[in-house]
């Protein structure tokens, strides 16, 4: 396994090849704060909390913005994670996710275990600088144990990923562009109706905000298991049964 | 943008610093949370004038000269906006006090019925209506509605956030006892800033 050094944050680090700028940070134990990302599933750099300044060796070329989570890890990088611009651009990010949909955290099943309102405090947001668009979404109640809101949705993929990669089902995609852009069940059908779905519960428990949750969930009641996806991958690749008290 | 809030000028000793709260578009909820600040209510009477206030003062005219304004609630109504921008000229520190004033919150949730306020009463008044259906309509009495609920930065300039839904007693105190002292309220970490 050929390993490679890169520096973050001013501290040498050593990963093996492949890794990616995430995985390199946390080996550094320096915290990159990720929204999109869940340990377990493919990375897609679609909610950009976690840009870092990367300087490419010697070659003098201007800093360049990227995901870590999606990046590679490459010899020989500087790379910065928490300069005064990132700070300023993930706040702007999350801002903007506010601003896009309709988070209303004082009733959502989510209050108090939603990754969206733990960004907002990572980032210092105490209000959204952008004006609220207000777009008309539903809600899909039609699956007997579980419902989608649209309105809370940030389009994180994790649930289309983990149906996906993880229970093979791909019930989950994304269609339309833009503005427009909603995760859909099936092909654009009501959830309950789509047959390929097991009611698993794989994308409700990876959802990180309230856009997915157990249809007798209220305010405040959701209690999501984000880990399962990283449990199941190490269980299948690895032979770890965590659950068997294997090693972790 | 004026930071936090220095002594008033004056006489020989520091004078009271004239506090208002006002309750816009929101369910009082904020206000509730104030006044659950118990006995720390007495500390801070020795230290404000409170010459505005639903919950502490009957004053029906937001006068001149306020040098602390907390704002509860979204800005709904012609009310809302005329006493926004009035509360504005008249305070020399404006604070949007829980999610409602910062963000619209519950309130702003009619944005999603329709773009008309006439929609969102003809659904509140007329078709939901068990008996006696009607507009709540006198011109000049009843406020209109604008045609969005709108956070009170959207229309006034505001110089501090407080979320929560409503901020604990705990965090409205741990906000105004440094901006009492004249110092910037420490917003940051969850037990300041999250949301709900």
């Amino acid at each position: 396994m050929s390993v490679l050094t890169l520096w973050v944050d001013g501290a040498a680090v050593a990963v093996p090849a492949g890794a990616s700028l995430l995985e390199a940070s946390r080996a550094a134990n320096v915290e990159v704060p990720t929204l999109c990302h869940l340990d377990g599933l493919a990375p897609v750099g679609a909610c950009r909390l976690c840009l870092v300044e990367v300087d490419l060796p010697g070659d003098g070329s201007p800093t360049r913005l990227v995901p870590a989570c999606s990046t590679a890890a490459g010899e020989g990088l500087v790379v910065r994670t928490a300069t005064v611009q990132l700070q300023r651009f993930r706040r702007m990010a999350v801002e903007l996710l506010f601003a896009e949909g309709n988070h209303v955290c004082a009733f959502c099943v989510a209050n108090g275990a939603c990754e969206l309102q733990d960004a907002a405090v990572a980032v210092g947001m105490d209000h959204s600088r952008f004006p609220f668009q207000y777009p008309r979404r539903h809600v899909d109640a039609s699956h007997p144990h579980f419902v989608i809101d649209h309105h809370r949705c940030i389009l994180c993929t994790r649930c289309v990923r983990v149906c996906d990669e993880i229970e093979g089902a791909h019930v989950w995609d994304v269609a339309n562009r833009g503005s427009h852009c909603q995760i859909i069940a099936g092909l654009d059908q009501p959830w309950g109706t789509v047959e390929a779905c097991t009611s698993c519960g794989k994308c409700v428990d990876v959802c990180p905000t309230g856009a997915l949750a157990h249809n007798d969930d209220t305010t405040a009641e959701k209690r999501a298991a984000r880990e399962r996806p990283a449990l199941l991958r190490s269980a299948r690749e690895r032979q770890r049964w965590h659950n068997q008290g294997g090693p972790p | 943008m004026s930071g936090a809030v220095d002594e008033a000028p004056g006489g020989a000793g520091p004078q009271r610093l004239r506090l208002a709260t006002v309750w816009l578009a929101g369910c009082s909820g904020c206000h509730m949370s104030f006044l659950d600040l118990d006995e720390w209510l007495f500390d801070l009477a020795r230290q404000v004038e409170i010459v505005y206030s639903p919950i502490a003062s009957d004053t029906k005219i937001f006068p001149a000269g306020v040098d602390l304004c907390l704002v509860e609630g979204a800005v709904a109504n012609t009310d809302n906006l005329a006493l926004a921008q009035q509360l504005r000229d008249r305070s020399r520190v404006v604070i949007s006090f829980g999610d409602c004033a910062v963000g619209g919150n519950v309130p702003a949730l009619r944005n999603l019925w329709d773009a008309s306020p006439q929609a969102v009463l003809n659904r509140g008044y007329m078709e939901l209506a068990d008996r006696s259906a009607q507009h709540p309509r006198a011109i000049g009495i009843v406020p209109e509605l604008l045609p969005q609920v709108l956070p009170l930065h959207a229309v006034i300039a505001v110089d501090h956030y407080l979320p929560g839904c409503p901020p604990s007693a705990e965090r409205i105190r741990a906000f105004l006892e440094p901006l009492l002292r004249g110092e910037p309220p420490p917003m940051q970490g969850a037990a300041m800033l999250r949301f709900g």
